[in-house]
């Protein structure tokens, strides 16, 4: 006799505050969990990149090395290296332990806006507002990229990986998706320059963020629009746009000071998040908890589901 | 001769030179060891031997298979895509390349087989298989043996057998033995090689004691020379194994007779192998080892032992009477009456007379003379096709017989490169224009005819004018008019400086030549003593052509000042001019797709696919099988497009619409009702000024300051820009700062004609132009919001855009900073600030608050003018809910303007890092 399987459980949403890091790093540019969520990275713009744990609130380390302001930052799948890239049109690479860059891959001609490791850690992705992403290698010492993607023809946003897949938004108001596997470019068109780019968690589905205040649920295969979330303010800045971790909301970064979720079925809007009064810089959701990071002006707040106890 | 032969040595002969004596203390130089004996093929690679018994070869390094690094298959490959296929390896695999040629055991190249050879080469195996047919146990066997086997015996052998031949036999009449023992006629005349002496006269007869006088024999089967060429690889002398021998017996252990002189061995050479008395059975051979039917193993590398020769004197030769003097033999035939000796004197020691006068050499007589032979020889006067002399031409073509009317069939000497060109029916090849006059544009020709012609007329009315008291020489031929203006345009070339402008660059001779030339005209020369410079095998014609040229270049070096040719430099490598690269695939018809998307018709409307090849590393890393193993293209495959083609600017011509039009519709809605339904980037501006009309002028005013400010670092930012195409975009972006350059702007069109014809200009696809213009007009409007918001860093730049955005003309000049060229490097989406809120003020910069208050402010009256206009838009209703939120803080900053903001930074918390950048 089989047990029937537990229901699953309903999709909670982040709606109370239960940390609050004073990043002192100046503005936060951005805030990621690392990849099992336990930890996260802040980017500063006073050239920091600091590793928190955000669930404790504890600040583990400050990693200093760009020359200006840290744009964007990802952890590796293992935890042991970190990759950034900033406004010093640098990408670095960074040993979590010991502090130090391990690398710098220099040849984008602008801003990083966005740097994303592979699944492996073996290839840094990243994308600037030189209107190229470039995939350098981790492996080699080969100080140029593997190869560039120069097809967009404005600066890019926002980049994201898959396993075999590059998804990029770019300000030319095109999400662009580099298949690996089947030696394709799908370029999606969406008029508006796009903000921030997502996969949804089951690899079937991107998420854009565009700068006429709308979220777009576009299929990955037909480019078909599969749902439009709107209410939130986005015009004038880059600003992430987030699924939470079953899939069953989209959450987008505001410059009015809250964070939005729509369902992502129905598309009505199902929470807005105040925050604070300025624009939520960053968002990051926890890969498998309710539990979202938000990064509005020098500080970051992690937000639990409502019947979450804090120890 | 020894240098240290000593006097008891004296008459002993030695050979070859003698050693450098030895010098004191000097080492004995060590010979060059085995390994260092190198022997290179005909293609540079070093030869081993070994293998010497059997003549060896060389195979893989020092006798073992493989190569210096040990035995390695031959390429291996193997990898995912392409697996190691097994190979069947032949023997040819395992043999050098020598092997297979020509000398090699297993040529390769066509030869003639067995079938198809001469019988003669088989003559020895024919000839052995009669003999052993006829030593055979049953003999005739072998006349079976030809009954049954295939008729190999060509016609010639059949014809011969036919007429009496036997096998073993001679060709020619029957002739008595007796005739050939006879002394040679001396008037008989043989000629090629002499015949070996003792040759034509055989001894073997001379055991025959008996013969019949009126029996002939066939003539002896003679082979004179072995003219068999060494076809094996053995060492030389070196017989293997003959099975025939080794079967039916030979003389090989007979008993070698030094003193007949070699006249039956050089008979027996090639294998004379008639059966003689007494013989045995037995192998012999320079094989290895002892054969199993041999007896004893006594003689089995040939050697050669003192039994073999006699020990005892004995009347070997009747009629020597030398009784085993082992002289040399020409003594005794000392009979030859004839015999002339040339020298007579004494004959050194170890020489001796030639046995034969050397042949006489024969003179032959010259042939007679024909009969109307005339022994003087004349020259035939070599004609140019001239005019004058054609009578004389043609005269002298029918005194030598031949008629050259026809010109196709004149010297190919004569023919020029055109005419044989003509012949042949080639097309024109397309080689470097021979002037530079060809590389001028019609329109520039024209110019500098009439620039020629003029100055030549000032020059010709100067001339008059200088002329006209000497009356002798009014009438000046125009010839002297040029020369004088040739001599003025030296002058004038004096003066130009030293010629960096190498107009026939292509053609080194004729640049050289353009040089010199340029040099005697500075120099002043007249214009024959110019002709010397100029290449004397032309033609006349084409060295006044050529001067003509000369003279036109140094016209054009003149007119095109030495500093605008210093500035270019010659392409080291001639790139394709002509062709562009261009991706083949092309995101097109944005206009379609901005449809789409403001129906919503997501999907295959605004959904481009294509081709897209990730590198090979990239897939790799991936852990992805690379989708096209084959192709070497990485990214978007590019295709080679006419530069100048119209195509490639056809979709540049539509509108292009911007993007913020689609996506902001209520703005749009708004605009459309004094717009044009599609607006272009020009009309964002109008849009944003519309928006702020009230304050458009102010900001105008204060912009074009602050672009004043800004113009320097703009090329900065092109220079550092994208190494891509994109540098463009970066330079209208900045340009759009300035709204009233954009008012004044001329149409697109004109910028399309100057920049898109450049040649510097990589890529002109249309779907980039289309998107240069896009990209502006998003760029654009995050410079727009960069004014009313900022970074908290940026100091300086936040001050001079909120002077910018607020309506107070309090502030009138602004402090430049460095870090200006981050505002104009701003494109896409801006960051987001770095908000003061109260608590933690003291991490932010005093200046978001102000900030904050100022959008504040704005929002206000903005609001203000929106109840008048009813315009809504998103962003301002936002603020406005912003503003609302915080009243309290609203009301205290109704009245600010940027001075209050000012001193309202003054007063609150500054970091100290700010403090330091005032």
């Amino acid at each position: 006799m089989a047990f029937p399987r537990p229901r699953p459980a309903r999709p909670e949403l982040p709606r109370q505050r239960v940390q609050t890091l004073q990043c002192g790093q100046g503005a936060v540019r951005a805030a990621r969990f690392n990849a099992d969520g336990n930890y996260c990275l802040t980017c500063g713009s006073d050239k920091t990149l600091k590793l928190w744990n955000p669930h404790k609130g504890t600040a583990l380390r400050t990693y200093q090395g760009h020359g200006y302001e840290v744009l964007d930052a990802a952890g590796s799948f293992d935890n042991s290296q970190i990759c950034s890239g900033g406004a010093d049109k640098a990408v670095a690479l960074w040993d979590v332990t010991t502090g130090q860059v391990v690398r710098k891959y220099r040849g984008h001609a602008g801003k990083v806006n966005c740097v994303q490791f592979n699944q492996e850690a073996t290839v840094i992705v990243s994308g600037s507002i030189d209107s190229t992403v470039r995939c350098w290698d981790c492996r080699s010492r080969r100080p140029d990229p593997i190869q560039v993607l120069d097809e967009a023809k404005d600066g890019i946003s926002s980049v994201k990986l898959s396993a075999h897949e590059i998804l990029t938004g770019s300000v030319d108001g095109r999400v662009r998706r580099y298949d690996l596997r089947t030696g394709q470019l799908c370029s999606d068109y969406i008029g508006s320059p796009i903000t921030s780019v997502c996969f949804s968690k089951d690899g079937q589905c991107v998420l854009a963020a565009s700068l006429d205040s709308t979220l777009r649920l576009l299929d990955k295969d037909t480019g078909e629009l599969l749902g439009e979330y709107t209410g939130h303010r986005s015009t004038t800045y880059r600003l992430d746009c987030v699924l939470n971790e079953q899939d069953t909301h989209v959450g987008c970064a505001s410059e009015d000071g809250h964070v939005y979720f729509w369902d992502l079925v129905e598309g009505s809007l199902a929470l807005s998040l105040p925050v604070g009064q300025g624009v939520v810089q960053s968002l990051a959701f926890h890969p498998r908890l309710p539990c979202l990071l938000v990064a509005t002006q020098g500080q970051v707040t992690l937000w639990r589901e409502d019947n979450f106890q804090p120890e | 001769a020894a240098e240290s032969s000593d006097s008891e040595e004296e008459d002993l002969v030695s050979y070859g030179s003698a050693l450098q004596p030895l010098q004191e203390g000097e080492r004995i130089k060590k010979p060059v060891p085995l390994q260092e004996q190198t022997v290179k093929d005909a293609k540079g690679r070093y030869q081993r031997f070994h293998g010497a018994f059997t003549g060896g070869f060389s195979a893989g390094y020092f006798n073992t298979v493989g190569t210096k690094e040990g035995w390695t298959p031959s390429a291996f490959v193997s990898s995912r895509q392409k697996r190691a296929d097994r190979t069947i390896l032949g023997p040819e695999d395992f043999m050098d390349e020598e092997d297979l040629s020509e000398f090699g055991i297993a040529p390769k190249d066509i030869t003639t087989t067995d079938d198809f050879a001469s019988k003669a080469k088989d003559r020895i195996k024919e000839k052995a298989r009669q003999i052993a047919g006829v030593v055979a146990p049953i003999p005739g066997t072998t006349a079976f043996d030809d009954l049954i086997g295939p008729s190999k015996i060509t016609i010639g052998v059949e014809l011969l057998r036919k007429m009496g031949w036997k096998e073993g036999q001679g060709i020619g009449p029957r002739v008595k033995r007796k005739p050939c023992r006879q002394k040679p006629d001396p008037t008989v005349k043989i000629y090629g090689c002499a015949l070996p002496p003792g040759l034509s006269e055989g001894s073997e007869d001379e055991e025959d004691e008996y013969q019949p006088e009126n029996v002939t024999f066939a003539p002896k089967d003679v082979m004179p020379v072995d003219l068999t060429p060494k076809e094996n690889v053995h060492g030389l002398g070196y017989k293997g194994l003959d099975p025939s021998q080794a079967l039916f017996g030979v003389s090989g252990r007979e008993h070698l007779n030094l003193f007949t002189g070699g006249s039956e061995e050089t008979s027996n050479l090639i294998g004379d192998l008639r059966p003689s008395k007494g013989r045995k059975l037995g192998i012999t051979g320079q094989a290895f080892g002892v054969g199993a039917l041999e007896e004893e193993d006594d003689d089995i590398y040939a050697t050669d032992t003192p039994s073999k020769y006699d020990t005892v004197l004995k009347d070997e030769e009747p009629g020597d009477g030398l009784y085993g003097w082992t002289a040399p033999k020409q003594y005794k035939s000392k009979k030859r009456p004839e015999r002339e000796f040339k020298y007579i004197g004494k004959v050194l020691a170890g020489f001796s007379l030639a046995s034969k006068p050397s042949a006489q050499i024969k003179i032959y007589p010259p042939p007679s003379l024909p009969r109307n032979y005339r022994p003087v020889h004349y020259f035939r006067p070599v004609i140019v096709a001239g005019n004058e002399n054609c009578h004389l031409q043609k005269a002298l073509e029918e005194s030598t017989g031949k008629l050259e009317s026809d010109p196709a069939h004149q010297s190919r000497h004569a023919l020029s490169a055109a005419q044989r060109r003509e012949q042949l029916g080639e097309a024109e090849l397309k080689g470097p224009a021979p002037s530079i006059m060809e590389y001028l544009s019609e329109k520039d020709r024209e110019r500098l005819k009439e620039v020629k012609q003029a100055s030549e007329q000032q020059m010709k009315a100067k001339i008059v004018s200088q002329q006209s008291p000497n009356s002798r020489f009014q009438s000046a031929s125009p010839e002297d008019a040029t020369h004088k203006w040739q001599m003025q345009l030296g002058r004038q070339l004096v003066n130009a400086g030293s010629s960096d402008f190498k107009p026939f660059a292509k053609n080194p001779e004729k640049q050289k030549r353009y040089e010199n030339f340029v040099k005697s005209l500075k120099q002043g020369e007249k214009g024959d003593a110019l002709e010397r410079f100029l290449d004397p095998n032309m033609t006349a014609w084409e060295r006044g052509r050529e001067q003509e040229e000369f003279f036109r270049a140094a016209i054009f070096y003149r007119s095109s000042n030495s500093t605008l040719s210093s500035r270019f430099i010659r392409a080291k490598y001639e790139d394709d001019v002509d062709k562009v690269e261009v991706p083949r695939d092309q995101e097109n018809d944005i206009d379609d797709k901005e449809t789409a998307v403001k129906m919503k018709m997501f999907g295959k409307l605004t959904r481009d696919n294509f081709e897209w090849h990730p590198d090979k590393l990239l897939c790799k890393r991936f852990n992805v099988r690379d989708p096209y193993p084959d192709s070497s293209v990485v990214g978007l495959p590019k295709v080679k497009r006419d530069k100048y083609s119209v195509f490639n600017f056809l979709t540049v011509t539509e509108p292009t619409t911007s993007v913020t039009q689609a996506t902001s519709e209520k703005i749009q809605e708004s605009n459309s009702l004094n717009k044009p339904k599609k607006s272009s980037r020009w009309d964002v501006s109008d849009k944003e000024q519309e928006k702020k009309d009230s304050i458009s002028e102010f900001i105008s005013l204060a912009r074009s300051k602050a672009d004043v400010q800004q113009q320097p670092p703009v090329p900065a930012t092109e220079e550092c820009g994208t190494g891509t195409t994109e540098t463009l975009p970066t330079a209208v972006a900045d340009e759009d700062k300035n709204p009233e350059e954009e008012s004044g702007r001329p149409p697109m069109d004109l910028f399309k004609a100057i920049f898109v014809s450049s040649s510097d200009e990589k890529s002109s696809s249309s779907e980039e132009e289309s998107d240069e213009e896009q990209q502006p007009t998003t760029s654009e409007r995050a410079s727009e919001t960069t004014k009313q918001v900022d970074v908290p860093d940026n100091s300086s730049s936040s001050i001079q855009e909120r002077v910018t955005a607020t309506t107070d003309s309090g502030v009138s000049s602004l402090p430049t900073s460095k870090q200006e060229l981050d505002v104009t490097e701003e494109f896409g989406p801006k960051l987001p600030p770095a908000f003061s809120s109260g608590r933690f003020c003291k991490h932010l910069d005093g200046k978001e608050k102000h900030r904050k208050i100022r959008e504040r402010h704005k929002t206000k009256k903005e609001r203000k003018r929106k109840k008048e206009k009813k315009k809504k838009h998103k962003k301002q209703k936002n603020k406005g809910k912003h503003k609302n939120k915080k009243p309290e803080k609203d009301s205290s900053s109704d009245t600010t303007d940027s001075s209050d903001s000012l001193s309202d930074m003054d007063t609150t918390g500054l970091s100290p890092k700010e403090l330091l950048r005032r």
